[in-house]
């Protein structure tokens, strides 16, 4: 008799309000292997994994677990039956070490020396590194996540669902990841990963579900499966997945960076001598782990960061003259007739206000244009129906306050309005975070559009295949300190990957194997 | 093999709770009318059960004391007015999530500027002027006491809702001082009616009515500040800032100029209000002439989800139970005290409240759920 697979979900439906987050869904995960939840942004993977994990509970369906039906109403019941989560975002207490962390929340006896021997073992036994003694904020977002999966697997875990583990990881971090994943699916576990990245999908799982909004699509063998394949069953319809990148025309000096130092509210040094220059017509990618300073660039760039030292200096396109823009609030920035877009990384909480409507947010830069006291909207009306239009954005319409859009949408309707400025320089922070192959594609092919009217456009981004098919040039940056300027047309993904880490200390970034 | 959903025996949890999806304004109206009427049902049975007495004869004597008679009525309307212009002043600030809980003491600094002016300029200046001086100083005095938490708020960024409280304090024993400092007798603190024969700087009757211009000074008022907040560019600031200071320094929104203005404008009314209070209504200072209007105030402007128009029927709402509880409170043919009605007005309220939750969320039961399965 085949035996019963270790999780089971059948005709599980979730809706939120309207939107159907998950409908009919089906899938079946066996003991000693790993499966990949493949799907875009919205398309409902996390809701899925939500559910199995206690947080949402589900309208309607059944769950499986080695065959007999249960129930998970919370957490705790999902804990009962063996299965751990490691959410996207971290849920551990900082000033606590690993092992208090991994301990935290378990009824008996507190003993922390037992604790830190057990989470010894189960560290030597799949190949984690991990010291029990340090604390949550002295460590790397590899050793959290490390943490994280300790304590799900000390808890006696042996069904793991991981949402987008590699999201913040370095390639070398994620080739160790990767390597415990397949020691612990040979010890019997049953392993889901949550991903939007194909070449991951392909490299470490056996079995591959797709979810495409909502639905259940179907369910694949990794090993006859190809990029295009999953692609196509993700996305739907086809999209080219190569960018067509004109050389610059005409470069010259747009924005020069020299010598730039900014401290953080903590005082620590997060911008060391930081120089660069963005050029006109060039995409100057900006490339490191997150947190590495890049928000504060930008951010200083554009007047919101303070400045300890350095120069920032603009050269009009027009006359040619040099602007020093160091120390400017952004309305001087501006008054200086310096056309300089931002798409920052945090959408809502910066880049547009989420309770006002589509028309509103196209006012945000505009509104204090004319004499009079009063909101003139027509403009912005007009702006914002020629968004919706030209970059399809899926609203009920211009009314619609823009947090009840999905992320793709929100994403549209400011990189939209930037856009519409007319810049001379445009930066962007992670546009395509957590954005479909879809929508992503359309933000590169606007950044290329901007990139040949000549606008010296800079972008921060994570995903280094993506740096390398899009930009000219690609600044590298590690813990603040510029560790390298490479040419996009001839460098390697692990060129870049090393100099992320490069000059981050404790030789982390030398350890290639695993 | 798996058995089938009828023959499982797993314990599913009774309800639970999805979110809404933005519903029609006339399901939420109805939602709010059912949760009155289900909370005057309540009512009804605690008071059968905890007093005996008839909740018939309890609610008749709610609309007779909000509406018994033509005094009642125009009584209720201006009460309406009063705790609507509070309303109002908070609500700039509120919206710029400036958790102004001062307004009692930014009225009670306005009652103080506008008997100060009755008593030192009457007889000395034109009528009209002194009408502008009391207004200026009202408007002033409210303006200065919102206007010092404002300062530290937005360069120290000090807690502006212990600074505002604070401020109460120290408002109520400046008018306590000068009570005691004004009054006839000295030492019983009390000023008495000022100008009881010439009724110089008394807020004029129009039409013979001395309640209406009140209402319609603060019916202005309504429209104004909903013009303000909805189409001017002030309002916009205000909605910005409140949302994200970190969006309002992004557009370059100078946060801390757009703090001190709405707190200036929210303080500023409240004086008016105290000004309203003083020439319109009493016509003298006493420690309780504010009437605990600056608090409640804060229950009109969140529900009337930060809209003036709104407000209108939140205010209205809250001053008709008032002056029921206290018809209910002292009706001969009814047993019951103040306590009582307090117990009344606390529930209806509470139910009304309650229910924006079933606004924003579905509870969904789960025999609805296996009805919806053995239909599949």
């Amino acid at each position: 008799m085949e035996k019963a697979p270790a999780i089971e979900l059948k005709n599980i439906t979730k809706t939120f309000g309207r939107i159907v987050a998950n409908h009919n869904v089906n899938l079946k995960v066996n003991r000693g292997e790993i499966m990949a939840i493949l799907g875009e942004n919205g398309s409902g993977k996390t809701t899925l994994m939500n559910m199995i994990s206690g947080i949402y509970f589900p309208d309607s369906g059944h769950i499986f677990i080695d065959g007999k039906e249960v129930v998970i109403a919370s957490p705790k019941d999902s804990y009962k039956y063996g299965i751990g989560m490691i959410h996207q975002h971290f849920k551990l207490v900082d000033v606590l070490s690993a092992a208090e962390n991994i301990v935290l929340g378990l009824h008996g006896k507190y003993n922390i020396k037992e604790a830190s021997r057990e989470v010894a073992r189960i560290a030597s036994l799949y190949g984690f590194e991990i010291d029990p003694a340090k604390k949550i904020y002295e460590m790397s977002v590899s050793e959290k996540q490390t943490v994280e999966i300790i304590k799900v697997l000390y808890r006696g875990a042996d069904i793991l669902i991981l949402d987008e583990p590699t999201a913040v990881l370095t390639p070398q971090e994620t080739a160790k990841l990767f390597a415990v994943l397949r020691r612990m699916k040979e010890d019997g576990k049953a392993i889901v990963i949550i991903t939007h990245k194909l070449h991951e999908v392909l490299s470490i799982s056996d079995r591959v579900a797709v979810l495409r909004k909502g639905e259940y699509i179907c369910t694949l063998e990794t090993k006859d499966a190809t990029e295009a394949s999953l692609t196509e069953a993700m996305v739907g319809k086809k999209v080219a997945l190569d960018i067509d990148r004109a050389d610059p025309v005409d470069p010259e000096d747009r924005l020069i960076v020299k010598d730039l130092d900014c401290i953080n509210r903590e005082g620590a040094k997060v911008l060391d001598d930081v120089s660069f220059t963005a050029r006109s017509g060039e995409i100057l990618g900006i490339a490191g782990i997150a947190g590495s300073g890049q928000r504060e660039l930008l951010e200083a760039i554009a007047g919101l960061q303070h400045v300890e030292s350095g120069e920032i200096t603009y050269k009009d396109p027009k006359t040619g003259k040099a602007e020093n823009l160091r120390d400017k609030t952004p309305m001087q920035i501006r008054q200086l007739g310096v056309r300089l877009s931002f798409v920052p990384e945090d959408r809502l909480g910066m880049g547009l206000v989420g309770s006002m409507d589509i028309i509103d947010n196209m006012m945000l830069r505009s509104y204090r244009k004319g004499k009079s006291a009063f909101l003139q909207r027509k403009e912005p009306r007009d702006l914002a129906n020629e968004i919706i239009k030209s970059l399809e954005v899926v609203t009920p319409s211009a009314t619609t306050p823009v947090r009840r859009l999905s992320g793709g949408n929100v994403q549209k309707v400011l990189v939209g309005r930037e856009i519409a400025a007319t810049p001379t320089v445009l930066m962007a922070a992670y546009p395509v975070r957590g954005l479909d192959i879809n929508s992503s594609y359309m933000i590169y092919n606007l950044l290329n559009q901007q990139k040949e009217r000549g606008v010296a456009v800079i972008f921060v981004g994570e995903d280094l295949d993506v740096l390398i098919d899009l930009c000219d040039r690609i600044l590298v940056i590690g813990s603040g300190h510029v560790t390298g300027v490479v040419d996009a047309r001839t460098t390697t993904k692990e060129e870049i990957g090393l100099l992320m880490t490069k000059s981050v200390a404790h030789g982390e970034g030398g350890e290639l194997n695993g | 093999m798996v058995k089938s959903p009828t023959e499982k025996k797993v314990r599913e949890p009774l309800f639970h709770i999805v979110k809404r999806d933005a519903i029609p304004w006339w399901k939420a109206w109805l939602i709010r009318i059912a949760a009155v009427l289900i909370a005057l049902v309540v009512v009804a049975v605690i008071t059968l059960v905890m007093t005996g007495q008839d909740p018939i004869e309890m609610y008749k004597a709610m609309f007779d004391g909000a509406v018994g008679n033509s005094t009642r009525t125009w009584n209720l309307l201006q009460d309406t007015a009063l705790l609507l212009i509070v309303g109002l002043a908070v609500t700039p600030a509120f919206k710029m999530r400036f958790w102004n809980i001062g307004a009692q003491g930014q009225i009670l600094v306005g009652c103080l500027a506008t008997t100060f002016c009755m008593r030192t300029f009457t007889g000395k200046v034109p009528t009209a002027v002194l009408f502008i001086l009391m207004i200026a100083f009202a408007l002033i005095a409210g303006a200065v006491w919102a206007l010092i938490p404002g300062i530290f708020k937005a360069y120290l960024n000090t807690n502006e809702t212990l600074f505002t409280l604070m401020m109460n304090y120290i408002a109520l024993n400046l008018v306590a001082f000068f009570c005691f400092r004004w009054s006839k007798n000295s030492g019983n603190d009390v000023i008495g009616i000022i100008n009881r024969s010439s009724k110089t700087g008394w807020m004029p009757d129009i039409a013979g009515n001395k309640f209406l211009l009140n209402i319609i000074i603060v019916a202005v008022i309504t429209v104004a500040a909903f013009v303000y907040l909805k189409y001017s560019k002030h309002g916009y600031e205000i909605s910005v800032v409140g949302e994200s200071e970190n969006t309002a320094r992004y557009i370059g929104i100078n946060v801390k100029h757009v703090i001190i203005r709405t707190v200036l404008i929210s303080g500023a009314l409240c004086g008016l209000a105290g000004f309203l209070l003083v020439s319109g209504v009493h016509h003298t200072l006493t420690t309780d002439v504010e009437g605990g209007r600056g608090f409640t105030a804060i229950i009109v402007s969140w529900m009337a989800h930060f809209n003036p128009f709104y407000m209108i029927l939140t205010s209205f709402l809250i001053v008709f139970l008032e002056k029921g509880a206290i018809q209910v409170a002292s009706a001969k043919n009814l047993q019951l005290d103040d306590n009582f009605s307090d117990i009344v007005v606390g529930i209806i309220i509470l139910f009304i409240i309650g229910c924006e939750f079933f606004i924003n969320y579905r509870i969904k039961f789960k025999s609805k759920d296996k009805a919806e399965e053995a239909r599949e």
